[in-house]
């Protein structure tokens, strides 16, 4: 089965020094590795997560740091969120895993009323910053309803929780290991597309992307689009192709945290091209891309020279052979695109 | 610190002395509870002044009741069901039709014919069984993998694949990955992906049931050991003994939650365990039993229509992988599943059983494996060649009533393939 996007790899390194070929998956395996080794306090989990989870991102794990720190739990997502942010209340980092985001929902509760509310509750006695919830999301060609969806949105209403999303194996390095230092909870979601999808050179040494932080890869002055993980690589190449057929330059921002998001960033971006397009796998209503087309249009209204563009999934749930039809794939933004310039 | 304890002494001896002013008692008048038996709103239960800490080893393993040894010879004769041969056959024929299907498919989705699937070797005994012991009016709730029940409930063949294919004859509209079956006609849920969801569920379907004068359906909901683990099952539990619901919540104990063995799955005496101590009469018996299986749901079915929920644990094997995701030999030994494919099997200790009553022989056998393969791989040509549903079906069903939003983004597509359609692959969908 074909994808619906070109992987573009990383131009630049996050830091200097020796590199390795890894793909997302092992890139994710690579940062659990060394919070593992230098955190003595982490621990590892999840259904399947012994023998390396279903993606494989845990593989070796066990074998290397032992059954008290990388292991199996009970068949139960809101389980795995409670035990979780009970190990980094007490303390310890704690690397939870869901199988698929699609099935994080039974730990909705757990994340959003005791995760996020965790040191506001206590008056900041208590925290369980040490909790990062790795879930891989996204469509896959063939997931259908359960195995494809973003649930980014549903998170980035819960003030007190951090939400990621890598766009590729130096991404999620980078991004996780943050996540895993940082001092509020993490729902860090892996477009599962991209674990084995293409390879990068990443730094084998241990380093840090910001949170909160946009990165702008492709510059221009025409229109700013806007996307995270497995989207971003169809933005580029809808960028790409519109140099070559509409002549012009197209500014892609991959948002990477959805919460808190890097509104700087952006709404410099925007104020440059007077134009935005913001697109996404998750349904239209709610998406996050209301929440960045509502700050755009605030924040750049007298720079705007069309209304921001939106192109996401549809307002249905994820279906199995529409896939093609559903996704806000290249064609569907290159003609946003065009009317945006056209506008 | 001493200071401090000195004072709270003399507030206390103040108060002390105050009350004594106020009352003429000392001491509280207290009824002395004579009776042995504690009558807390949370428990009637005996007082004992020795401390009594319970475990696992506390109580004998719940017992595994089957009917027939490996050899397909009945243990006791007084439990042998008394079966039509029709049915007997009827069972017997679902199952090799049911591993056909499983062998064809699963090579189908090897070669990329078909996206996902998941095989049910090793359960047959439990799905025929409990299936058989089933009214067609009863409503089933199942996992994902129980697809010998829907076999023998009239889903045909043809309508499995079709939905493996998800081509326009598919009922699930080709919305939903391959192995997510369902009949409104034949009583059967459309299945989720999301575990023990349907668990609930089950129990209030069955309430529903309860409600109506002279019921005589019951709901019977299965789900596998992994799926017990998560929080809806234990709701499914306590919701079916509170509210009495004709329900029978049947447990495949297949051993595995895809790589997760049931001893990292749970501790204590299984989910059988848990029948009892939440009030549910509970059955544990050999799942690659036939006969068994059938008694026991016979027994259940009899017990729920008199609104006692029943839990049924039956132990098998998943001899399969999880699914074509999923290589069980990372987590698992050859010999261990060979123990099962032989001695255990459940398709062959009812065929020796059909054999010694004289209902079946090699020849019977021959034919219908042939017969069952012809017919899946012509029906999975069929399926292959039907067109996928017109992409607007990926609209409907969202709502009963289509909203405006909906309405405005199927138009939105529609005007997007007039104009870029020789991007997307319209001709493997059906049009207007």
């Amino acid at each position: 089965m074909s994808s619906h996007f070109t992987f573009f790899p990383d131009e630049h390194k996050p830091i200097e020094g020796d590199t390795t070929k890894m793909n997302m998956m092992q890139a994710i395996n690579n940062a659990m590795d060394i919070t593992l080794k230098t955190d003595s306090s982490a621990v590892l989990f999840g259904e399947d997560v012994a023998f390396g989870g279903v993606f494989r991102c845990a593989l070796g794990l066990q074998e290397k740091y032992g059954n008290d720190r990388v292991f199996n739990t009970p068949l139960c997502e809101q389980g795995i969120a409670g035990f979780g942010i009970g190990l980094a209340t007490a303390g310890a980092t704690a690397i939870a895993e869901i199988q698929f985001a699609d099935y994080i929902f039974p730990a909705f509760d757990q994340l959003v009323n005791e995760a996020a509310k965790c040191r506001y509750r206590s008056g900041g006695q208590f925290d369980c910053g040490g909790l990062t919830v790795r879930a891989p999301c996204g469509a896959v060609g063939h997931g259908g309803l359960y195995h494809s969806q973003s649930p980014e949105a549903f998170f980035s209403h819960a003030p007190g929780l951090k939400v990621v999303v890598p766009r590729g194996p130096i991404s999620a390095k980078g991004l996780l290991l943050s996540c895993l230092k940082e001092r509020d909870p993490c729902v860090f979601l892996e477009p599962k597309i991209l674990y084995r999808a293409a390879a990068e050179e990443v730094p084998t040494a241990s380093y840090e992307i910001p949170l909160g932080k946009a990165q702008v890869l492709k510059e221009g002055d025409a229109a700013t689009l806007i996307g995270w993980g497995t989207q971003v690589h169809v933005l580029l190449e809808v960028a790409q192709t519109a140099q070559e057929t509409l002549g012009i330059s197209c500014e892609v921002i991959d948002l990477m945290s959805i919460l808190p998001w890097d509104e700087e960033t952006v709404c410099n971006s925007v104020k440059k091209t007077g134009r935005c397009l913001v697109a996404h796998e998750a349904p239209l209503t709610s998406g996050f891309g209301a929440e960045l087309a509502a700050t755009v249009q605030s924040e750049c209204f007298l720079h705007l020279e069309a209304p921001v563009a939106r192109v996401t999934g549809w307002d249905a749930p994820f279906p199995h052979v529409f896939e093609p039809f559903y996704l806000p794939d290249k064609m569907r933004c290159l003609s946003a695109l065009e009317k945006l310039i056209h506008y | 610190m001493a200071l401090r304890s000195g004072v709270s002494f003399l507030r206390f001896h103040a108060l002390r002395s105050s009350s004594r002013l106020l009352s003429t008692h000392t001491r509280p008048e207290v009824q002395q509870n004579g009776k042995k038996i504690a009558e807390f709103p949370g428990a009637k239960a005996p007082y004992v002044t020795e401390m009594k800490i319970l475990n696992e080893t506390s109580y004998e393993p719940i017992p595994i009741y089957r009917v027939l040894d490996n050899n397909g010879d009945v243990l006791i004769n007084s439990e042998e069901p008394h079966l039509d041969k029709e049915v007997l056959l009827n069972m017997y024929r679902s199952m090799v039709q049911l591993n056909q299907m499983d062998k064809i498919l699963y090579e189908s989705q090897r070669q990329g014919r078909i996206s996902f699937y998941m095989t049910n070797y090793g359960e047959e005994g439990m799905h025929l069984g409990s299936a058989a012991a089933l009214t067609p009016q009863d409503l089933v709730f199942a996992q994902y993998r129980e697809v010998g029940v829907l076999l023998y409930r009239g889903m045909t063949m043809t309508e499995l694949v079709n939905q493996c294919y998800g081509n326009h004859e598919d009922p699930g509209k080709g919305r939903h990955m391959p192995v997510h079956y369902g009949s409104k006609q034949h009583n059967i849920v459309t299945i989720s992906s999301p575990l023990a969801t349907q668990m609930p569920q089950a129990v209030g379907a069955a309430y529903a049931f309860k409600r109506t004068p002279n019921n005589d359906r019951c709901v019977i909901c299965y789900f596998g050991e992994g799926a017990a683990s998560e929080g809806d099952a234990f709701a499914a539990f306590n919701f079916a003994a509170t509210l009495e619901c004709p329900v029978i919540l049947f447990c495949r104990n297949n051993g595995y939650a895809i790589s997760t063995p049931s001893s990292e799955q749970y501790r204590g005496d299984g989910i059988a365990a848990r029948g009892p101590s939440m009030g549910i009469h509970t059955i544990r018996v050999d799942g690659t039993d036939t006969l068994a299986v059938y008694n026991a749901v016979t027994k259940a079915r009899e017990m729920a229509l008199q609104n006692k929920p029943v839990l049924i644990e039956a132990m098998s094997y998943r001899v399969g992988h999880h699914s074509t995701s999923d290589d069980s030999t990372a987590y698992r030994s050859l010999e261990e599943i060979q123990k099962w494919t032989t001695d255990e099997n459940p398709v062959q200790k009812f065929r020796l059983y059909l054999e010694r009553k004289g209902l079946w022989n090699e020849e019977a056998e021959n034919t219908l494996v042939k017969d069952s393969r012809n017919f899946i791989v012509r029906t999975m040509q069929e399926a292959e060649k039907k067109k996928k549903p017109h992409w607007k079906e990926m609209f409907e069903d969202v709502y009963y009533d289509k909203p405006f939003q909906l309405q405005k983004q199927m138009q939105e597509m529609e005007e997007h393939l007039k104009k870029y359609g020789e991007h997307y692959p319209l001709d493997s969908f059906q049009k207007e």
